[in-house]
Formats: structure tokens, C-alpha cells, sequence
């Protein structure tokens, strides 16, 4: 599948975003973190403006932006609608949330309600948007039980990822914070490892005798019905990733998983400032990772419609 | 609305001869020619005079080799959408662009909602859905819903466009819902499939496989070509002439 980087930037940073918004809402709610200006300002602005930068991106992958309005319409049958419906109604709770926090300075009562319900609405959204990707038939890498844990797993990683550069740089970090963050980080480690070995052994949902009606025997590609490239051969049957499959999964484990935790190791160790600035550097790189993680989840999925054309 | 109608009161749909399709293309352009100027119009052409040549096409024909043990054989496999019966374009669709008719059972697409999500190209198998970079919206077969139910064509002229070009009538249109029409009764006949049944699309088109291959046709050698000797004398050398 052609991984257009609107679409990839948008489920990296709203993943990221939802994951730092459900655990400021949490442990907000909970006041486990101080009402603090600044850190509500700058938490809450970070986690509301990679989701919004994520959602303005989503559009651009859209052929008619103007009409994104449109999808709000159909929760009743299709995901992408009900993840555009959730993603808004969760804004109302986290802007009072926010509103609670940075105007009145306040955690409890009515305001720690909306953090929580900030939160469901995040974990809302991250499911809505691995269902996307998970209820597709056609792409059996995308459609399996590995698509929607994988989704959660990794919108908490770089959630608490972020939010302990976030705690870190106001000097409110704890230890406990940190080993937290690196179990989450080895978990996503672990599922994208075993979602990896899994797909490595999927075949395609059909074949090409029963793409065709043919049965017995083998099908095999005479001519194409063009010569050149076609929508469906840029958009399903994109190969580059493929090529450069190895490669690309070895990044992906150096900047999402791998430095990440060694930084993280060291910000345990080290005192203040140093483990604020290991803790933002670990947060960069492992979001630098996902981009590329998230690129790959598109780019190896391969599609039904290629057992037409014998790729 | 993208829930799907729970009953359709017809199954329209095409039943294509994998037997006695050859292959020509007259399907391809005639659907191209007809719906350029019909409801999805335009079918837009990128660059269709330069040397990457795009653009949006209902209908395309493949040619595969089906080998047995019986021998091979080519297959020409003309591809276009299914109209299924539970189609997952349709229920992805945010917008309610897409929809399947209650009264027929076609899948259509307004275009004035699509606003090119393209994800329902990403849940059709069959690759039936082509978009429209030029517009911005995605596109797909009608079963020329502007032929079928027109009145100012002939009688014999309301059906889809590629049915009416087929020199061999590999292509047939009917109503698959009704057990006693001639596309049914054709199918059961002659044991026509769906195409991907595992994925559960229940697409109304159907496919009739190519006939068994027969032992009874005569076998009629040719007679070997004999290479052709140097012709001598004054033809021989004009030949020569000639061809230096």
C-alpha cells in the first residue's frame, strides 16, 4: 500500500497525542501532577496540537478537503467516520480539562470528571483508528488481531514516552515514571517483533485461481490490461518498502525501541538535568522511529487486487 | 446512507464468459466512450498523448495462462466491480458517498459527497474503484444506470454499454435475484462462480469458467515449411540484388 505521509505523520502524532492526553487526564484527574501552570500549558498544548496537527494532516491526503465535513455523518457502518466523531467529542472534556488546569488551577471535582473523560475519549480514538486498518479484508497484514493492540500499545508508549520528557523538563520527574516508560517501550518492542513474525508467514486472503474463477492448476499473468502505471499499481502496489524491508525494520528497532530504552536507562541513572535532556532526546528519537515504523506498516501490507496483476 | 438495504428487490449485475471472451477491448472502450459522457463523467485521461499515460477506467482486461494437466490455455479476464451483495466500500465510506440501491442492488457513488478518502479503493479486492486525481473524487462502475433504465434508447440498447459492444457475447446483464431469469438459468448451467468467495464479499457478478477442454477435435498437422533453397540463374540474381 503507497504510504502517503499525511497519512502516516497523522496516526504517529495523533497516537502520541491521545497517549500523552489520556495520561495527563488520568493522572491529572487522579493529582498525582501538580495543577501547575506552565505544565498545563505547555502538557495539554503539546498532547491538543499533535492531534490537531495530526488531524489538519490527514486532510491533505484528501481529494476534496473542503468536504472533510462530510465525515462525520456515517458512524453507523464506518470507522474512519466514527474516529473523525470521536476525535472531536473528545476535545470538548480535554479543552475543559485544559480550561480547569491552566485558567482556574484546579485538579478536583468537575475537572478531574473531564480529565477522565479526556482519557476514555483518547483511548476511544486509537481504537477507532487501528479498526480502520484492521477491518480491511483485502490486506491480510492489516487485518488481524495484531492491527488494534498494536495501535493502543503504541499511542500508551509514546504517550508515557513523552509525557516523562515532559514531567522530566519540569524538573517533576520520578523514578518510577521512568521504568515505566521503558517497560511500555519494551512491550511495543515486543509486539512489533511478534506482529513482524506473523506477517512474515501471512499469505494473501485468496489466490490467484480464485481471484480469477480458475480453478486447478496455476494462473499466470499473460498481459496487463495497460502499460503504464494506474491508480490501482501506485496506490496497492507500492514495492519500494519491500526492497528494503531489512533495513528499514532495523531503524525502526534502533530509533523507536532501542535508543529510546538505553536513554531512558541512563535518565534512571543520572540526577536532574541530565536525565531531562536524555528524556527529551528519547522522546525525538522515538518518534523519529515511528514515522518509520508507521511508514513500513503501509508500505509491506499488500493488497488483493495484485493477485491481478502477478505481483 | 453506507448501511447496506437488509433486501434488494433486484440483483443486477453482469455474467461474464470466460469462454468465449477474446479478448478485443471492445468492452473496455466502449464503457470508456459511454461513461466519459454519463454519470461518473468525465472518466478523466492524464497526459494521453505523452509517455505516462494515467486515467480512470471502469472495465480492464487481463490475459492470464491457466495451466492444467489438461494443457494451457489464455484466458482473457475482463475485470470491473461486482456490485456485491455486502460490499465493504460501501460501509467504510465516512461520507455516505457511496451507497448499494435497495430497488437494483447497483453500487454507486455521488460525487458531489466523495470527498477522496480513497479508502474505499483500499476495501474492495477487486480493485473496481479508480480515483480521479483530476476531480478529486473516487470513481467506479454504474452498470450504466443511465443506459438501463433509459427510455430515449431502444428497447434493445438499455443495457450497459460493454454488454451492448461484446462481438461475442461473452458479456450478459439480467437480474441475478431472480432465479428464472436468462443470466441465472445461464449460470447455473454452466457452474458460474464468484470471484474471491473467501472474503466474503457475495459479489452478484458472475464468472463462467472456460468449457473442458475436448479430446474430440480432429487433429490437423500442417505440412512442415521447407526452408527455401538459393534460386539461381537471372531471378536468383535479382534476388540477391534486392536484398544486399
Amino acid at each position: 500500500m503507497h504510504p502517503a505521509f499525511s497519512v502516516v505523520f497523522f496516526t504517529t502524532a495523533t497516537g502520541a497525542g491521545y497517549g500523552l492526553l489520556a495520561l495527563l487526564g488520568l493522572l491529572g484527574g487522579f493529582q498525582v501532577i501538580p495543577p501547575d501552570f506552565w505544565l498545563g500549558l505547555i502538557g495539554l498544548g503539546l498532547a491538543l496540537g499533535l492531534i490537531a496537527a495530526g488531524l489538519l494532516s490527514s486532510t491533505g491526503h484528501l481529494g476534496r478537503p473542503e468536504r472533510a465535513w462530510r465525515a462525520f455523518s456515517q458512524w453507523r457502518s464506518s470507522w474512519l467516520s466514527r474516529e473523525g466523531v470521536s476525535s472531536v467529542i473528545t476535545f470538548i472534556p480535554a479543552g475543559l480539562f485544559g480550561i480547569g488546569w491552566v485558567l482556574f488551577g484546579r485538579m478536583d471535582g468537575w475537572i478531574a470528571v473531564t480529565g477522565f473523560l479526556a482519557a476514555v475519549g483518547a483511548v476511544i480514538t486509537v481504537c477507532t483508528t487501528g479498526m480502520i486498518y484492521a477491518s480491511l479484508k483485502p490486506i491480510a497484514q492489516w487485518h488481524s488481531r495484531y492491527t488494534l493492540p498494536g495501535y493502543l500499545i503504541f499511542s500508551a508508549m509514546t504517550g508515557s514516552v513523552l509525557l516523562n520528557a515532559l514531567l522530566q523538563g519540569f524538573a517533576l520527574g520520578s523514578k518510577l515514571l521512568v521504568a515505566a516508560a521503558v517497560l511500555v517501550t519494551g512491550l511495543g518492542w515486543g509486539w512489533k517483533l511478534a506482529t513482524w513474525r506473523h506477517n512474515d508467514h501471512l499469505e494473501m486472503p485468496a489466490t490467484a485461481n480464485s481471484a480469477t474463477g480458475l480453478a486447478g492448476g496455476t494462473v499466470r499473468t499473460l498481459e496487463w490490461p495497460h502499460t503504464e502505471e494506474n491508480y490501482l499499481l501506485k496506490e496497492m502496489g507500492f514495492r519500494i518498502a519491500r526492497k528494503h524491508r531489512v533495513r528499514l525494520r532495523q531503524i525502526t528497532q534502533l530509533l523507536a525501541f532501542g535508543l529510546p530504552v538505553l536513554l531512558l536507562i541512563a535518565a534512571f541513572a543520572l540526577p536532574w538535568p541530565f536525565a531531562a535532556v536524555l528524556s527529551a532526546l528519547a522522546a525525538v528519537a522515538q518518534f523519529a522511529g515511528m514515522l518509520v515504523e508507521r511508514w513500513l506498516f503501509f508500505a509491506v501490507a499488500k493488497h488483493t487486487v495484485m493477485l491481478y496483476y502477478g505481483r | 446512507m453506507t448501511c447496506l438495504p437488509a433486501h434488494t428487490n433486484k440483483k443486477l449485475g453482469l455474467v461474464i464468459d470466460l469462454d468465449t471472451c477474446v479478448g478485443c477491448q471492445a468492452c473496455v472502450t466502449a464503457c470508456k466512450e459511454w461513461n466519459t459522457g454519463g454519470h461518473m463523467a468525465p472518466l478523466t485521461d492524464i497526459d494521453p498523448y505523452g509517455g505516462h499515460v494515467d486515467g480512470v477506467w471502469f472495465n480492464r482486461v487481463h490475459s492470464y495462462e491457466h495451466i492444467t494437466e489438461m494443457g494451457g490455455r489464455t484466458v482473457n479476464f475482463p475485470r470491473s466491480c461486482l456490485h456485491c451483495e455486502t460490499p465493504a466500500c460501501v460501509t467504510v465510506c465516512p461520507t455516505g458517498a457511496s451507497y448499494k440501491r435497495a430497488s437494483d442492488g447497483i453500487v454507486l457513488i455521488d460525487e458531489d459527497k466523495c470527498i477522496g478518502c480513497k479508502l474505499c479503493s483500499w476495501a474492495c479486492p477487486y480493485g473496481a474503484r479508480e480515483f480521479d486525481t483530476d476531480v478529486g473524487v473516487m470513481k467506479k462502475c454504474t452498470l450504466c444506470v443511465d443506459r438501463i433504465y433509459n427510455d430515449n434508447l431502444a428497447e434493445e440498447d438499455r443495457v450497459p454499454a460493454c454488454v451492448a459492444a461484446c462481438p461475442t457475447s461473452a458479456r450478459h446483464f439480467g437480474d441475478l435475484g431472480d432465479p428464472l431469469s436468462a443470466v441465472s438459468q445461464l449460470v447455473a448451467e454452466r457452474g458460474g462462480v464468484d470471484l474471491m468467495p473467501e472474503l466474503g464479499y457475495r459479489p452478484t457478478n458472475k464468472y463462467l469458467p472456460p468449457r473442458a477442454h475436448t479430446q474430440r477435435a480432429a487433429s490437423v498437422p500442417a505440412t512442415a515449411l521447407e526452408p527455401v533453397r538459393a534460386e539461381g540463374g537471372f531471378l536468383g540474381w535479382v534476388d540477391r540484388m534486392l536484398s544486399n
